[in-house]
């Protein structure tokens, strides 16, 4: 089994923690069970037998030792958690990262927030973080509640309309990662994640970088007719892509889409055979997600493929 | 309480007023005999359509209370099915997302709401009365309106189903996706009304369990002497009382956001989604608590029986249920670790959270220290049922601790980790016990055993079929599958644990499928049962099998805890009620001393209509603003019918009042 | 049962059926996507020949509630509201939730008046939008002036509301009126 979506394998600070937690409780809870069920046990094996000569007496004293162990035991696992709640507290600082998460119903909107507003970023589906440096999340949503939830980094926290929640995490090795939505949110929940990609800082600001600029202008005339039709046809009134005329805010940002590893929130990856029947008809993929069939001739789908494939 | 020597010499009480000796001519079996008699043509209920429905035995009502739940079950149980086929393999397109959203939420609406409260609450419907010794329950036609309300309210919810109706927006329905903008069409007021047609029910039944183990039960049972079952109802039913309101105003608050534009959850006009998620996990953690402690009342009963001894620590036991019940109030932010709230009170219901399994575990040493010392402890099948609760229970009560703290809760909320939890402590902590008491009251109810060994086949294919379906759950969500998805991909690897679970699903289908057959066959052939097949001690036992409609004649006395193992302290029966009428005992709270006869109402038709009013109000006003209104006039026509004043014959009564003596004669 | 009574249960349980699934129904998947391109912007009703594009005259979402959700999602996303009014009271464009129709009130000639535009500022959203979005809106514009079944339509937003919403909008009738 891959481990990309995992809580056993965390990549961060905040998840080894809570897997560590994890292991403290299961290894105590694993020998709780282990006693009850053979205290059980034996105990069923004597009352068959009916030899029992305890008297009320002692049927009280060793009820009260036990409840006196699980209550320790209990106290234990209180306690862990607390130590385990007030570390994951620990990690906010100055020079965090911040980036702004907004829900929608089924995609996420991703802003790398910076003082000067031409260098701030706007993406989607797809989250790139530098290993060794705390990120905050700003939650928002756009609609029904969601919950943001990168099971390798750290546990999950819900995007409530009207409200802002914060997140705090901290990626400790590079590599790839999923997280998915959390919380029921109607037709396309199942299909409603994300990719994050921990990197080296160096990577990070190149991959930063490259998505401040526009859209990379059209080279060949394939590519011109792609951006035609992109700009004249369905997708300008729902997707943006800087420096272009399509200018919607109610679909995913598709300025930067060709350096995205899937399309679809996650539901497909990013490559031209699936890029084509997800243009196609994106509701046989992700039946009653928000973007209708475009209607696209072929030639019109081609040269829309050549020219996504340019916003790198 | 010691006999004194001669039979001839009358009697002393507890309190030293002079009692029935056991040669008393009102006690000679020939007089009982006619007044058994009597009693059997005051208390029949007729024949034909009109008198069935109009059946106020609390026998009746209790049976047709368990058929209607457990034909829920079967019908969450498919909509289970057809989950488990979809999910077993990735990207399957055997049910669309649409059909799959309805059916999640149609299978926890149906188990929460149609089977887990009303099954357990059946279960005091029928055997409450009879462990008090009471010859019927309190507020005999309002329980029968109760019931009709349940019914109506599933069929309700069922039809609507059928009309591509049915919610869609989860058992627990968070708006704003339930809501008025993102809520489209009907289903999710399908789903509030839903809830008020069950929430009526479910108070109505409380209140009768209430009131019946409060001012009906036998002379001689004071509080101190009541069955643990009793016991696990009457909290059970204060639960009810003081959860249900926050659903019933939450829910109604939906229908008004919906229908009529308040703001109730719309946060840009000073409402909050969270709002919503207080006010319903308020009622819904105390509701598993509901559905969790007559589970541990049955487990008392049934230990009891098969150990041949009494429970160990019986105020314990009580005082334990008791704290489960005070400490489930105040736990319901659990449900809300993710949405967040400040840490600091999040750490209170940490603490609470833990806290809860102390009272809990008590009972379970004390059950320990009951079969340790048992003699020559039975391995039936009811008593297997019971056993598997030590191993299937605690590990959802474990998981259930690992859930209370925040930040593995943080981690594991909403997946598969808490669907595996929920299902191992609701299933392992209710659903076993209750097929098991099943059992063992089968002979009381119907006459007859069920079949031995078909009860241990269903037994074990049910404990492996669950294991094998839900044990998997837990790495599912430790491997970062989410709860309610239609599919996922297969790059995730999650393919072989659903297809394993959904294999353990057709096992358990395979189990409850000979559960029913054990229980059909066993209706025809079945051996006969005599009054107390198990050799129990409760009072329920100590009429025939099924009882008849009055439950007991002549009225019977207890002065133990076990009355039927311990019939030499026995009192002598309470004479004197009239035959003629419906007469019960009403007795004082603390002690059950005599207080008073009261002539219970006999069968009705009219609950049933006034049923039929309220649901037809209830389902036009999610329609219509004004159906509240002009609904309303058939419920006022049918509540004035029910309560219209009756003169002669049937008139209300009131019998002797002031204190009477335990064997004091009242005729 | 006697037998008119099942015949009446029956029928009864049909024609509910019939009702109850016109408002539930999810038909996302609905037009094949070779038909969701509007394939000319006509600025005229006259053309020789046969005409490109045949509308049905009813709106296929009239009482679907999916369908008039959608509407209303879409009438915020596609900026309708700066010129029609957020909740369609009117701005510099014509308000939506009176009774005042200057192109026609029947479905396809709203559907005509959102696919090729009008004079004075109404864009022509045939070609950008596809087919089944503009049959949504022609529903929910239907929807704001009560025109469909209080049940089917939209409630209040999750917003501040400004005014009634659309289930609880009685019954416009349209008259014509000339350009304002």
């Amino acid at each position: 089994m891959p481990h990309f979506q995992s809580i056993l394998h965390p990549a961060g600070i905040q998840a080894a923690r809570v897997s560590h937690l994890w292991w403290v409780m299961f290894w105590i809870c694993a020998a709780v069970w282990c006693a009850v069920a053979l205290g059980a046990a034996i105990a069923i094996a004597r009352g068959h037998r009916g030899t029992s000569m305890a008297s009320e007496r002692q049927l009280g004293t060793s009820v009260a030792i036990a409840g006196g162990i699980s209550v320790v035991a209990l106290v234990a696992l209180l306690f862990q958690s607390v130590v385990t709640g007030r570390a994951l507290d620990t990690l906010h600082s100055p020079d965090a990262l911040v980036i702004t998460v907004t829900g929608n119903q089924w995609w996420w909107d991703v802003q790398y927030d910076h003082p000067v507003p031409s260098l701030r970023v706007t993406t989607a589906n797809e989250i790139h973080i530098p290993v060794g440096r705390p990120v905050r999340f700003n939650l928002f949503s756009n609609d029904v509640i969601h919950s943001l939830w990168i099971p390798n980094l750290q546990g999950k926290i819900d995007l409530v309309p009207g409200r802002l929640n914060e997140l705090w995490l901290r990626a400790d090795r590079p590599g790839v990662f999923r997280g998915q939505c959390a919380e029921f949110c109607g037709l396309q929940h199942a299909k409603m994640a994300l990719v994050v990609v921990a990197e080296p800082s160096d990577d990070f600001e190149r991959w930063l970088a490259g998505n401040r600029a526009p859209a990379p202008a059209p080279i060949t005339p394939e590519q011109q007719r792609g951006k035609d039709v992109v700009e004249r046809g369905p997708c300008a009134m729902c997707h943006n892509i800087a420096g272009t005329q399509a200018g919607g805010r109610s679909a995913p940002d598709l300025t930067h889409v060709a350096t995205r590893s899937t399309i679809g929130a996650g539901s497909l990856p990013n490559t031209r055979g699936y890029l084509a029947g997800w243009i196609a008809d994106p509701q046989h993929v992700k039946p009653g997600n928000r973007m209708p069939p475009p209607g696209l001739r072929d030639e019109e789908l081609q040269a829309v493929l050549a020219y996504l494939e340019t916003l790198k | 309480m010691t006999r004194h020597e001669g039979d001839e010499k009358r009697r002393r009480d507890d309190a030293g007023r002079p009692a029935l000796s056991e040669n008393d001519p009102r006690l000679e079996p020939a007089r009982l005999d006619t007044e058994r008699r009597l009693l059997d043509r005051t208390w029949a209920n007729g024949r034909g359509l009109i008198a069935w429905i109009s059946d106020t035995d609390h026998k009746a009502i209790g049976r047709r209370f368990l058929v209607t739940a457990f034909g829920f079950f079967t019908l969450g149980g498919i909509l289970a099915g057809l989950m488990r086929i979809q999910l077993a393999r990735p990207e399957n397109t055997f049910l669309n997302p649409d059909l799959y959203n309805q059916i999640f939420t149609m299978h926890g609406t149906t188990m929460m709401f149609l089977f887990a409260v009303p099954v357990v609450l059946a279960m005091g419907v029928y055997l409450v009365p009879l462990m008090v010794g009471a010859r019927a329950i309190a507020f005999p036609r309002m329980l029968n309106y109760g019931y009709w309300m349940f019914l109506f309210g599933g069929i309700f919810l069922y039809v609507m189903f059928f009309l591509n109706t049915g919610p869609d927006a989860g058992w627990f329905s968070y708006p704003p996706l339930a809501g008025p903008e993102f809520g489209y069409g009907k289903r999710s007021d399908v789903w509030a009304q839903l809830i008020t047609f069950t929430e009526v029910s479910g108070l109505i039944v409380a209140t009768c369990l209430v009131c019946t183990i409060f001012k009906l039960r036998t002379p001689g049972m004071s509080l101190n002497r009541m069955p643990l079952f009793v016991w696990a109802m009457l909290i059970v039913s204060f639960m009810v009382i003081f959860a249900m309101p926050s659903i019933v105003i939450s829910s109604t608050c939906l229908i008004l956001d919906r229908l009529v534009s308040t703001h109730i959850y719309n946060q840009a006009e000073g409402g909050d989604p969270i709002l919503w998620q207080h006010l319903f996990w308020f009622f819904g953690h105390p509701e598993v608590y509901i559905i969790f402690l007559p589970a541990l009342g049955m487990m008392s009963e049934v230990i009891a029986t098969f150990s041949r001894r009494r429970v160990f620590g019986y105020i314990e036991m009580v005082l334990s249920m008791a704290a489960t019940a005070f400490i489930g109030f105040g736990v319901w932010v659990h449900h809300m670790f993710t949405t967040g709230l400040p840490q600091f009170g999040q750490s209170f219901f940490t603490a609470a959270s833990i806290m809860i399994v102390v009272p809990t575990s008590i009972q379970i040493f004390n059950w320990i220290a009951t079969l340790w010392t048992a003699r020559r402890l039975r391995l039936a099948t009811p008593f297997l049922y019971m056993a598997s609760f030590f191993f299937v229970f605690i590990i959802g009560g474990l998981t259930g601790v690992m859930l209370a703290s925040v930040p593995l809760d943080r981690q594991v909320h909403d997946t598969y980790f808490v669907v595996a939890h929920f299902h191992y402590v609701l299933i392992g902590g209710s659903t076993f016990p209750l097929l098991g008491g099943l059992f063992f009251w089968f002979p009381k109810m119907t006459g007859r055993m069920m079949s031995e060994r078909l009860g241990q086949a269903s037994f074990w294919l049910l404990f492996v079929g669950f294991n094998l379906t839900f044990f998997p759950m837990h790495l599912l969500g430790l491997e970062g599958m989410p709860r309610r998805v239609y599919t996922y991909q297969a790059a995730m690897g999650w393919e072989r644990l659903n297809l394993l679970a959904t294999l353990g699903a057709a096992i358990i289908f395979v189990a409850l499928v000979v559960y029913l057959i054990n229980i059909l066959v066993s209706l025809r052939h079945g051996a006969v049962a005599g009054d107390n097949p198990w050799g129990a001690s409760t009072l329920e036992w100590a009429t025939s099998s099924p009882p008849p409609p009055y439950n007991f004649s002549p009225q019977p006395t207890v002065a133990s805890r076990e009355p039927l193992w311990h019939t030499e302290l026995t009192p002598p029966p309470i004479v004197g009620l009239d035959p003629s009428k419906r007469e019960v005992l009403v007795t004082y709270l603390l002690d059950a001393e005599p207080d008073h006869r009261y002539p219970m109402p006999g069968p009705s038709l009219w609950p049933f209509l006034a049923a039929i009013a309220t649901s037809g109000m209830f389902v036009w006003s999610i329609f219509q603003a004004q159906g509240v209104v002009w609904g309303s006039i058939p419920i006022f026509v049918t509540l004035v019918g029910w309560f219209w004043p009756t003169k002669g014959k049937k008139a209300l009564q009131h019998g002797v009042h002031g204190r009477l003596a335990l064997g004091d004669s009242l005729s | 049962m006697p037998r008119n009574t099942r015949l009446c249960f029956w029928l009864g349980l049909t024609l509910a059926l019939a009702v109850g699934c016109e408002r539930e129904a999810r038909r996302y998947q609905e037009l094949p996507a070779s038909a969701n391109r509007e394939t000319a912007v006509r600025v005229g009703q006259l053309e020789p020949g046969m005409p490109q594009m045949r509308a049905p005259v009813k709106s296929p979402y009239q009482n679907n509630a999916w369908g008039m959700g959608e509407g209303k999602r879409l009438y915020g996303a596609y900026n309708c509201a700066p010129c029609h009014g957020v909740n369609g009271g009117g701005a510099i464009g014509p308000a939506l939730i009176d009774d005042k129709w200057i192109y026609g009130a029947s479905p396809d000639q709203i559907y005509a008046t959102i696919s090729q535009g009008r004079p004075d500022g109404m864009p022509s959203f045939g070609g950008h939008i596809t087919t089944q979005q503009i049959w949504q809106l022609v529903s929910y514009v239907e929807a704001m002036s009560g025109q469909v079944k209080a049940t089917s339509a939209p409630s209040r937003n999750d917003d501040q509301m400004a005014a009634l919403p659309e289930s609880r909008q009685s019954k416009q009738v349209p008259v014509q009126t000339g350009h304002r």
